[in-house]
């Protein structure tokens, strides 16, 4: 049989994921060029969006050293990767990653980005507009995955196959974010619940990707 | 270029979410079971980094916050390779670490244990594996570090190691440990590994060839991360046309 080797086990983030991810917000400054939670500059494409959210545990109580980190295709749904092999426009001025810690206080994240484009499926399907986020924080042994969809979306997340993969049409809704307009900006806001919450919050959908 | 979907993830080799013995899990595990969909464009591609993003010192913990002189503790070297499930080199990741000083204290607004800060450490570094997938830094031994998971609870010593490879389902945060620390079978987070041959695989060994005379000892550690199955006829792998 052919060799495969086991995969590295994975191991918590810990409570101070902070120091080697972003050591600014652990309290220092060390890089010349920090990575962080501003994907745009102001040649990027796209309409741009703020995705704001918290995270809580099982008794509803705020993540505050939770870490995140989004993956996400431009404007045309093209990702910034030599792998990608649709024929759509490539941003150079768009990587489609970044990084923020949960605030120490209020507990929210933010990440400055742009709405993306639609990314294909298998069998001529389209997948509908979806950031991919990777959670990680002390408490979580295995880095979280999840995904952001857009609630303006309805058609385009009703033909989704992942959404559509998803047994329990119930808890679709906890990966779809809320739009709202203000300070003249758009937001959408993505909370993530890591198990269900005693205010009735459902636990969000994570996947084994 | 052909791309491949990512084989799947054994599980069996990782952290269950709920491992009530490392206390914090519990209220910050799923109680439902991942779903697994099929691996698409957005999961087999993933962010790209580039060497000119980086600075020269930020391989060097000793150097890369150092002020007024060298931070205390010992000198080490750590290397290795990064290679995938079949044994080809990941090339181009981003491999970041981040750790306590000689004496367990972090570099962290929320740590207030005891232990003095080093005032010429920072405790983190950053580099990208080359065309062999192979990584170095230097560092300081960090000390072992007392938590609250219950009374009189120790961490074995221990450095962070984030890889952000290939493609987004790579991604992954682990534990580098050190060969022959007795902290590491009493301790909870550890234990969350189901094997002994895992547990094994984080603990980073004595390298005494490598050591280097009268300056640093040296440490060799392996990675594995997900390798792709390979695509030898057309398939229906998401967003390739047909």
């Amino acid at each position: 049989m052919v060799t495969r080797f086991p995969e590295t086990p994975s191991q918590t983030g810990g409570p101070y994921v902070h120091i080697g991810l972003a050591p600014q917000q652990a309290g220092f400054d060390i890089f010349e060029n920090n990575f962080g939670n501003t994907l745009v500059s102001d040649d990027t494409v796209g309409e741009r969006i703020v995705v704001e959210g918290r995270v809580f545990d099982g008794t509803g109580t705020l993540v505050r050293d939770a870490l995140l980190e989004i993956w996400q295709a431009n404007a045309a749904g093209k990702y910034a990767h030599p792998l990608d092999p649709q024929d759509k426009a490539i941003d150079p001025s768009f990587r489609g990653w970044g990084r923020t810690g949960a605030d120490f206080d209020s507990g929210v994240f933010e990440f400055h980005t742009i709405k993306p484009g639609s990314v294909d499926a298998d069998g001529g399907r389209v997948q509908a507009p979806h950031i991919c986020v990777a959670l990680f924080a002390r408490g979580i042994n295995v880095g979280l995955h999840t995904r952001i969809y857009f609630d303006d979306e309805t058609d385009r997340n009703a033909a989704d196959p992942v959404l559509g993969g998803i047994e329990w049409e119930t808890r679709r809704r906890t990966l779809i974010a809320k739009r709202s307009d203000r300070e003249g900006k758009v937001f959408y806001t993505f909370d993530i619940r890591l198990q269900d919450t005693p205010d009735g919050g459902a636990e969000t959908v994570f996947f084994d990707i | 270029m052909t791309i491949g979907e990512f084989v799947e993830r054994d599980a069996a080799v990782h952290p269950s979410a709920l491992t009530p013995g490392y206390k914090t899990s519990i209220l910050r595990s799923p109680r439902n079971a991942l779903i697994s969909p099929r691996n698409t464009l957005s999961e087999i591609t993933g962010p790209v980094f580039g060497a000119r993003e980086l600075g020269e010192k930020d391989n060097d913990l000793i150097l890369n916050f150092a002020k007024d002189g060298l931070p205390i503790g010992e000198r080490l070297v750590i290397h290795g390779y990064v290679r995938d499930e079949f044994g080809n080199p990941v090339s181009g990741a981003l491999v970041e670490v981040w750790q306590a000083n000689a004496g367990g204290r972090y570099r962290h607004k929320k740590d207030q244990y005891l232990a003095p800060i080093d005032p010429n450490f920072g405790g983190c570094g950053r580099m990208l594996t080359d065309s062999n997938g192979y990584y170095v830094f230097r560092t300081i031994k960090p000390g072992p570090y007392p938590w609250a998971n219950s009374t009189n609870a120790w961490r074995p010593a221990h450095i962070h190691m984030s890889l952000n490879a290939d493609g987004w389902a790579q991604r992954l945060i682990t534990q580098l440990y050190f060969e022959g620390d007795p902290l590491i079978e009493r301790c909870p987070i550890v234990e969350t590994i189901p094997t002994v041959e895992q547990v094994r695989s984080l603990i980073a060994q004595e390298d005494p060839a490598n050591h280097i005379p009268f300056d640093a000892r040296t440490y060799r550690f392996d990675v594995t991360l997900r390798g792709r199955r390979a695509t030898f006829f057309e398939n229906t792998l998401p967003g390739v046309p047909r």
